[in-house]
């Protein structure tokens, strides 16, 4: 017994293991309950073809959280870059400028978050809610709450590079995903600047003290964030050749979603991008595997709940480590209400 | 035998004063600290040692005043915490050292990395000199404790014994030590004292801060003591017994 203990404990520091088990047993689920579609490659293509904008915003809102802070401007962002990028492709007819400037347009947003929250010390939870409001606001304004349709872009080799399919089947956009969650890995776990948002997100003060530059690192954080939401935008706008103003609506709670079936945790200084990963293809696959088993549509949003409440609780049941770090945040939330010294984790409001 | 210092102090403070908003944390503090010289920081709370400290660090600036460090005056604008390690001063702050749910590894070199051009980590090589630090430097011998282990794993001595690890491996002059010993079990608290003394054997200074006068009188040569803000008293360990320190201390006490 004592031997199966040590052996779990081992496996579960494997990191993102827990979610990568409980995707594909979902995937043999989908197998056992609906044979027909999920026997099939098409499924899975459509998978690929579909999941990559939700997984490449999962995977920078892991290194926002892994901070310590929360995005929820990045839905707004895939609108505004879509705009964007639509509107010089439309005026100039340069596909690659029209990408630049849409990147740069999710730059600009991130740093303007970032500013609010690491220069002023604006919550980024208030900071970047204010900021979805606002940029999709002024989306709306600009495009005219018209949708834009961009089919001449499909000859051109921007198309194929990011949304062709590769011998005539696989999805290339499924590609840019993989190595986005590649290089997102190596920066999480290898570079300084992840290993910088490790301490900040696990405490501020310790990173402060041990000179890390947390106003700088915060905003080069927002500045990413807003970088990789518009390189998002920019899929989305051209796996649909169309930008429409509410485009990016969607897909803010399933990216939190799949962040936090992921493993990631919400009090900051730990963040898996391999738990993400299979967080993002777990909820984007959610859907047709429901309706493909023959419940019906409506049973949808209620699975992916479950799916979430039991991958988060097997995560913190699996590993102790997080298990206590609950119980320490929890005697820490009692011990303020005694009126006793804040953390600074708590000072920010989340 | 201590190495000897071309330097007179390590550090030395001129009328050095911190405003938080209208509150003065800090009035004209004039003190120094020799070069191979334990220097016992003592207050209450809230007399300004954590302020002190952190201005030293290079946490945050004073409002006016001058640094001297190594005998040289220091530009006080540009000067941070990643000035401070440069020039030899490390702090190993209560509860505020290391990064909990982070490897141990991780925590030895956090601001320092070791990276290629890239700005890349070189884990191997990194986790490596950790572990020289953790069984060669310090001694440390905590039960399944590896350069890999998470701080949150480690008692409260062992994480004194890291931050006073990473701080020797750095090469610092001067070891600033904020309550090392508040939250120790007897055996542990001696283990620090021993490293002070080790501080002191190897020709650095160091600062002690702590509540407990008799660790403070048992290793400093000197004590400095500081209420709401400003210095009351500087006493040479000769000059004074115990008793009579803690008499002294006991008029400056204004809490319940």
């Amino acid at each position: 017994m004592k031997h199966l203990k040590v052996s779990i404990a081992k496996l579960v520091k494997i990191e993102g293991l827990t979610i990568t088990s409980v995707f594909f047993a979902l995937m043999i689920v989908f197998v056992i309950t609906a044979p027909r579609v999920f026997t099939g490659y098409r499924i899975y293509m459509s998978f690929l073809q579909t999941v990559p904008p939700l997984l490449i915003l999962a995977l920078g809102l892991t290194l926002v959280i892994t901070a310590g802070e929360m995005d929820l401007s990045f839905s707004a962002i895939i609108a505004f870059s879509g705009f964007v990028f639509c509107y010089i492709f439309r005026t100039f007819g340069t596909p690659w400028l029209a990408f630049i400037l849409a990147l740069s347009s999710g730059a600009l947003v991130g740093f303007i978050n970032g500013w609010l929250v690491a220069k002023v010390g604006i919550p980024s939870i208030m900071a970047t809610l204010a900021a979805q409001f606002f940029w999709n606001g002024l989306t709306i304004l600009l495009s005219g709450g018209l949708s834009w349709n961009i089919k001449e872009i499909r000859p051109y080799f921007i198309h194929t590079l990011f949304v062709g399919r590769i011998g005539g089947l696989i999805p290339a956009q499924s590609l840019w995903g993989i190595a986005v969650a590649v290089f997102l890995w190596f920066i999480l776990n290898r570079h300084t600047f992840g290993e910088h948002i490790l301490f900040i997100g696990d405490n501020e003060e310790v990173a402060k003290v041990m000179g890390v530059n947390v106003t700088a690192t915060k905003i080069k954080l927002f500045v990413f964030m807003g970088v990789i939401s518009a390189f998002a935008g920019v899929l989305l706008t051209l796996e649909m050749i169309n930008f429409w103003t509410t485009q990016g609506a969607g897909l803010l709670l399933p990216t939190m979603a799949a962040v936090f079936i992921g493993g990631t945790s919400i009090t900051g200084g730990y963040g898996t991008i391999i738990g993400s990963f299979f967080g993002a293809y777990i909820v984007g696959s959610l859907e047709a595997g429901v309706v493909a088993s023959g419940i019906g549509g409506y049973w949808t949003r209620l699975v992916t709940g479950l799916v979430m409440a039991a991958s988060v609780s097997l995560n913190i049941i699996l590993n102790k480590e997080k298990g206590e770090e609950l119980k320490e945040k929890i005697k820490e939330s009692i011990f303020i209400k005694k009126g006793g010294k804040r953390s600074s984790s708590l000072k920010k409001g989340i | 035998m201590p190495e000897k210092r071309n330097f007179k102090n390590a550090v030395k403070m001129n009328n050095i004063e911190k405003y938080f908003g209208h509150t003065a944390a800090l009035k004209g503090v004039n003190f120094e600290v020799g070069a191979n010289e334990i220097v016992g920081l003592i207050g209450d709370n809230g007399a300004g040692k954590s302020t002190l400290i952190k201005i030293i660090t290079g946490v945050f600036p004073p409002t006016n005043g001058e640094i001297y460090i190594r005998d040289k005056k220091i530009p006080l604008r540009n000067y941070n915490v990643k000035q401070a390690y440069k020039l030899g001063i490390e702090a190993v702050f209560q509860d505020k050292s290391l990064g909990e749910k982070q490897d141990l590894w991780r925590n030895f070199f956090v601001g320092r990395q070791i990276t290629n051009r890239l700005g890349f980590i070189k884990v191997r090589e990194e986790k490596e000199i950790a572990r020289k630090i953790m069984f060669d430097m310090i001694g440390f011998r905590g039960v399944g404790i590896s350069a890999e282990s998470k701080a949150n794993k480690l008692s409260g001595g062992e994480r004194q014994g890291i931050a006073i690890g990473r701080a020797m491996y750095f090469d610092a002059e001067l070891i600033i030590l904020d309550e090392p010993t508040s939250a120790l079990s007897l055996k542990e608290v001696r283990k620090v004292l021993n490293f002070v003394r080790k501080i002191k054997e190897s020709g650095r200074a160091c600062i002690y801060i702590s509540h407990i006068l008799s660790d403070v009188y048992e290793i400093s040569d000197k004590f400095i003591i500081l209420d709401r803000g400003e210095i009351v008293a500087t006493i040479k360990k000769n000059e004074v017994t115990l008793k009579k320190l803690s008499e002294f201390m006991l008029k400056y006490a204004h809490g319940k």
